[in-house]
C-alpha cells in the first residue's frame, strides 16, 4: 500500500441503550500524527463512542481498526495493549500517592515495588524530556495543581506506550493559560507522530487545536472535516442541526440602586477549611454581575450563603436590609421570601428531584407557597396548571407536567428551574452554571431570559466557569481565586487574556 | 421513558417474585419427604377457608400494616427504621398504663386514649435515635436496633418489677378491666346480620389500620409535609437548597414512624391480650420491613402485602399444627417470600425489562 494505514479507523459503529441508539452506523478515519476533534451537544454520542474505543461498551455492530489491523476491544486493558491511551474529563489519580507511584499503579512489573520504581524513574524522565512534560517524579499529587496533574494523566498513558491519545473535555477545569499550555503539549506530541482525539463542546478549541473534525448530532456523525475549511458557525449549525446565534443579543445595562451589598464575606466549610476569604461585593438592579474563576475557588460557596444553605461571617444585605447567615432566617426559604431567587450550579443534585415529575418539581422550594395550598392538603391541581403554563412559556419539551425530570434533556431540566426561579419575579437572581451540560439550542433561550430579567431591573449574579459566557452575558465581571476577588472589571472593556490572568491568581 | 409499565411494575414483579418464592418453598417440602400440594391447601384453608382462619389473618394483617407503614414513612425520608420492634413494644406499655391507670367509663374513650398513648410511647422511643441521627449523624440503623435490645429489657425490668401484680409469678401486667375490652370482628359484623368466628382476635383495630392506609398516603402525597419528607429522602442536598431542615424532617418522619409502630399495640394488647405480656409483638416489627419492601412503601402496597404476610402467618401456624413439618421450616418459607419480595426485586425486573423492550421493538 502506498498511503500510511489510519491509526484508528472505526466502521459502522453502532451501540443501543434499551430503546435509545447512541450510536448509529459511525465510521471515522484518524491519520497517525494528527489531532482529530470530535465535537457534539451533551447526549450526542461522543462518550459513548470513546467508552467503545476503550473497552467500556461493546458495540453492538461494527469493526475497529488500528493501524489497519482489525482489533477486537472487549475490556481496558486491551485497549492498552492496542496502544490507546485515556485522558478522563476526572483525573483517575491517587491524590496520597506520588507522581511516580500513579504512574506505575497498574504497570508494576514483579511483585516488588523497589525496582520497578527505579525502571519507572528513568523510563519517566526519558518520556519528559522527550515530550517537554516536566513534572517532578516525588511530588505528591495533592499537591500539584489540575494542569500539572493532567500532565500526569497523559505521562500515565504514555508510559503505557499509548500511541494514540484520548482525551475527553480536557479544558473543562483548566484556566485559559493551562489550556494553551495543554495545546503545546499535544502539538508536540503530534510532531512526535502520536494521534490524538480530543473530545470536546468547545467550538474555539476545535478551531485552534485540530487539524480535522467530526460532529456528531443524536448518535450520527454529520460531518467529517477538515478545521481549516470550517468555521465555528458551520460548526455550530452542524452540532444543532440549524443555524445558532453565538453572542448574547443585549442592549448596555442602566445600572440602578445597590440590591446586593457584600461586606468582608467569609466562609468555612464543614472540613474547616475557609473558602471565601473576606470578598466585597455590589450587585446593582439592571445588571448581570458574572463570578469568573475556576471551580472550586469559592464562587460554590457564595451562592450557597446567599441562596441560604451554608453559614458565613461578614455582612450581607438585600435592598439595604441585613440578611441572616447564621440564625434561624439563614435558610433556602426565608431568602425566597426576601425575594432571592436561585438556579443553583448542579441542578440535577440541588435544583430538581430527578424522580419527581415537572409538576412537582416546579413547586420545589415554594411547595408552602399559599398558591399551592387547599386548606391543610396541597393543591396539586392548581401546582399542575402552573407547570403547564410555565412549561409553554419556556419552551420546555415535551411539554408534559407529568414526566418525571430525569426523562427531559439537561436543557429542558434547566428550563423548568428557570421557569420556577424567574416567574417567582425575584429581587435578585443567582444562577450558576446556567448552560454547564445545555445543548447550544437551549443555551441561547437561558441567555435570553436572564437578560429579559436584567431589563426589567432585576439585579443578578452569575457565576460560570465559561468564561465566553461571562463575557458574552455579564455586564460586569469580577474574578474569583482561592476565595478572593482578584479584581472587578466592566465586560467591555476587558477579554479572555486578562481575565485569565486574574484567575491564575496573577496581578490585579 | 420508563423501561417497564407502570402496572407491569407494581403487580407482575412482585407477582413473579412470589410466584418463584412458592415453588422454591415447594421444593423443600417436598425435600423434606412432604406433600407440597396437601400443604397449600392446609395453609389456604386454615388461613382463609374459615371465618376463624380469617379472623386470625386479618389480626396478624393488622401488626403487620402498622408496622409496615411505619417503616414505608421513614424510608420515603431515606430513614431506615428497623426499631419497629422496640417502638411497638414501648408502644405496648402506652397502651397498658393507659387502661390500667384510668377508670374508663366505655372502650371507645379508651380506645382514643390508648392509641394516644401508644403513638406517643411509640414516637418517644424513636426520637432518640432521630435525635442521635439528625445532629450527631449516628447510623439510624445501628441506633433503632440497639434500642429494640433496650426496650425489651425495659419492658422486662418494669413488668417484673413495676406492674406485675402481688402474688402473680407471670412477668406481665394485670388484666385490663372489662370496660376497655375491643369489639371484634365478631361483635361488629354481627351488628349487620354477619356471623364471624368469635374466637377469631381480629377486632375494631383492622378498621384503624386501614384508616393509617389512608392517612398516611394523604400525608406522603398531598401535604407539603410529606412532599418535604419524599424530597428530602430522595436527595439531601436538593432539600437544603429548596430551605427544608434535614434536622426537622428526620425528627418529624421518625416521630410519625415510631408512633404508627407504636400503634400496633393496641392490636395486639389491647385488642388481644388484653393485659400486656413479654414478647407481645412477636417479631412484627420486623415482618414490617419486608411488607415495606414488597408493598414499595406505598399505603396500598403495604396493605396487600400485610394481608399476604397474615396469611403466612396464619397458614404456617396450621401447617405446623396439623403436619410434621417442623415450626422452623414454617419460617424458612416465609424466609423465602421475604428474600423474592424484598431482597432479589432486580432478579425478576431485569429479565422482564428484557422482555418488554423486545415487547416493544417488535411493535415499534
Amino acid at each position: 500500500m502506498a498511503e500510511t494505514a489510519p491509526a484508528i479507523e472505526l466502521k459502522g459503529i453502532s451501540k443501543a441503550f434499551g430503546p435509545v441508539q447512541a450510536n448509529k452506523d459511525i465510521s471515522i478515519r484518524v491519520m497517525p500524527g494528527t489531532i482529530h476533534g470530535i465535537i457534539g451537544e451533551n447526549g450526542a454520542g461522543k462518550s459513548t463512542l470513546m467508552s467503545i474505543l476503550y473497552g467500556f461498551y461493546k458495540a453492538d455492530k461494527g469493526e475497529i481498526f488500528i493501524a489497519g489491523q482489525k482489533t477486537e476491544i472487549p475490556d481496558s486493558q486491551a485497549a492498552i495493549s492496542a496502544g490507546i491511551g485515556m485522558v478522563f474529563q476526572h483525573f483517575k489519580l491517587v491524590e496520597n500517592f506520588t507522581v511516580l507511584e500513579n504512574i506505575i499503579l497498574g504497570a508494576e512489573d514483579g511483585g516488588l515495588l523497589r525496582p520497578s520504581l527505579a525502571k519507572a524513574r528513568k523510563s519517566l524522565l526519558e518520556l519528559e524530556q522527550e515530550y517537554g512534560l516536566n513534572v517532578d517524579p516525588d511530588a505528591v499529587i495533592e499537591d500539584l495543581g489540575v494542569g500539572m496533574q493532567q500532565r500526569v494523566e497523559i505521562l500515565k498513558a504514555l508510559y503505557r506506550k499509548a500511541d494514540i491519545l484520548i482525551l475527553d473535555e480536557p479544558t473543562g477545569v483548566l484556566t485559559p493559560a493551562e489550556a494553551d499550555q495543554l495545546f503545546r503539549i499535544l502539538d508536540r506530541l503530534r510532531e512526535e507522530g502520536k494521534t490524538i482525539i480530543l473530545i470536546t463542546h468547545k467550538l474555539r478549541e476545535i478551531m485552534e487545536a485540530t487539524d480535522t473534525v467530526s460532529v456528531m448530532r443524536r448518535g450520527e456523525m454529520t460531518a467529517t472535516v477538515k478545521t481549516s475549511d470550517t468555521s465555528p458557525a458551520e460548526l455550530a449549525e452542524l452540532m444543532v442541526g440549524r443555524k445558532v446565534l453565538l453572542r448574547v443579543d443585549k442592549k448596555p445595562a442602566t445600572p440602578g440602586d445597590v440590591v446586593l451589598d457584600i461586606k468582608g464575606l467569609r466562609v468555612v466549610d464543614e472540613q474547616k477549611v475557609e473558602r471565601v476569604k473576606g470578598i466585597d461585593l455590589q450587585v446593582r438592579a439592571g445588571e448581570i454581575v458574572g463570578i469568573a474563576g475556576v471551580a472550586g475557588n469559592g464562587q460554590s460557596e457564595l451562592l450557597e450563603v446567599l441562596g441560604g444553605y451554608a453559614k458565613a461571617t461578614g455582612s450581607v444585605s438585600l435592598n439595604g436590609e441585613a440578611l441572616d447567615l447564621t440564625g434561624k432566617e439563614a435558610d433556602g426559604r426565608s431568602r425566597r421570601k426576601r425575594g432571592i431567587g436561585h438556579v443553583p450550579e448542579d441542578r440535577q443534585r440541588e435544583g430538581l428531584i430527578m424522580d419527581f415529575s415537572a409538576w412537582e418539581n416546579t413547586a420545589f422550594g415554594y411547595h408552602r407557597s399559599e398558591a399551592y395550598q387547599s386548606g391543610l392538603l396541597l393543591n396539586n391541581a392548581a401546582i399542575r396548571d402552573d407547570t403547564a403554563g410555565k412549561m409553554e412559556r419556556f419552551d420546555v419539551r415535551p411539554p408534559n407536567p407529568a414526566l418525571a425530570a430525569k426523562s427531559f434533556s439537561g436543557g429542558n431540566q434547566q428550563k423548568v428551574v428557570l421557569a420556577r426561579e424567574i416567574e417567582r419575579n425575584p429581587e435578585l437572581l443567582l444562577v450558576g452554571q446556567p448552560t454547564r451540560g445545555v445543548d447550544i439550542g437551549a443555551i441561547e433561550f437561558i441567555h435570553q431570559q436572564i437578560v429579559a430579567l436584567r431589563d426589567q431591573g432585576k439585579a443578578i449574579l452569575l457565576v460560570s466557569v465559561e468564561l465566553e459566557e461571562i463575557l458574552a452575558l455579564a455586564d460586569r465581571v469580577a474574578v474569583m481565586f482561592d476565595g478572593h476577588i482578584m479584581g472587578e472589571r466592566q465586560s467591555a472593556e476587558t477579554d479572555e487574556k486578562e481575565l485569565g490572568l486574574l484567575m491564575a491568581g496573577v496581578g490585579s | 421513558m420508563d423501561v417497564i409499565p407502570k402496572w407491569a411494575e407494581v403487580i407482575l414483579v412482585p407477582l413473579i417474585s412470589l410466584i418463584l418464592a412458592a415453588i422454591l418453598s415447594a421444593l423443600v417440602i417436598l425435600a423434606i419427604g412432604e406433600d407440597p400440594v396437601a400443604a397449600v391447601n392446609l395453609m389456604v384453608t386454615g388461613a382463609l377457608g374459615s371465618t376463624y382462619g380469617w379472623g386470625y389473618t386479618l389480626y396478624y394483617a393488622t401488626n403487620f400494616l402498622f408496622t409496615g407503614l411505619a417503616v414505608s414513612v421513614a424510608f420515603h425520608a431515606g430513614l431506615f427504621n428497623i426499631g419497629g420492634e422496640g417502638q411497638a413494644m414501648l408502644g405496648g406499655l402506652g397502651v397498658a398504663l393507659a387502661c390500667l391507670l384510668i377508670p374508663w367509663p366505655h372502650w371507645t374513650i379508651a380506645l382514643l386514649a390508648a392509641t394516644v398513648m401508644a403513638g406517643l410511647f411509640g414516637a418517644a422511643w424513636a426520637a432518640i435515635p432521630a435525635f442521635l441521627q439528625a445532629k450527631r449523624g449516628s447510623h439510624i440503623v445501628i441506633t433503632t436496633i440497639m434500642f429494640n435490645f433496650i426496650a425489651a429489657a425495659v419492658l422486662n425490668y418494669i413488668l417484673v418489677n413495676v406492674m406485675r401484680p402481688p402474688g402473680s409469678m407471670d412477668p406481665a401486667s394485670a388484666r385490663f378491666p372489662e370496660a376497655v375490652h375491643l369489639p371484634t370482628l365478631h361483635d361488629i359484623l354481627g351488628v349487620v346480620g354477619i356471623s364471624f368466628s368469635k374466637a377469631a382476635p381480629a377486632n375494631i383495630t383492622f378498621l384503624i389500620a386501614i384508616a393509617a392506609c389512608f392517612l398516611v398516603w394523604l400525608l406522603l402525597w398531598r401535604t407539603w409535609l410529606g412532599y418535604e419528607i419524599r424530597s428530602y429522602g430522595k436527595s439531601e442536598p436538593a432539600a437544603k437548597y429548596a430551605g427544608i431542615s434535614p434536622v426537622a424532617i428526620t425528627m418529624i418522619a421518625m416521630l410519625i414512624s415510631g408512633a404508627l409502630a407504636g400503634m400496633m399495640a393496641i392490636n395486639n394488647v389491647m385488642g388481644e391480650a388484653e393485659r400486656l405480656v413479654l414478647n407481645a409483638v412477636e417479631g412484627a416489627g420486623f415482618i414490617g420491613i419486608a411488607v415495606a419492601l414488597m408493598g414499595r412503601s406505598h399505603p396500598f402496597g403495604v396493605f396487600l402485602a400485610a394481608i399476604l404476610f397474615g396469611f403466612l402467618y396464619q397458614g404456617g401456624a396450621e401447617l405446623a399444627l396439623w403436619t410434621s413439618i417442623p415450626r422452623e421450616l414454617i419460617v424458612v418459607i416465609q424466609a423465602l417470600v421475604i428474600l423474592f419480595t424484598g431482597a432479589l426485586d432486580n432478579m425478576v425486573r431485569m429479565p422482564l425489562e428484557k422482555l418488554f423492550l423486545m415487547l416493544r421493538r417488535r411493535d415499534a
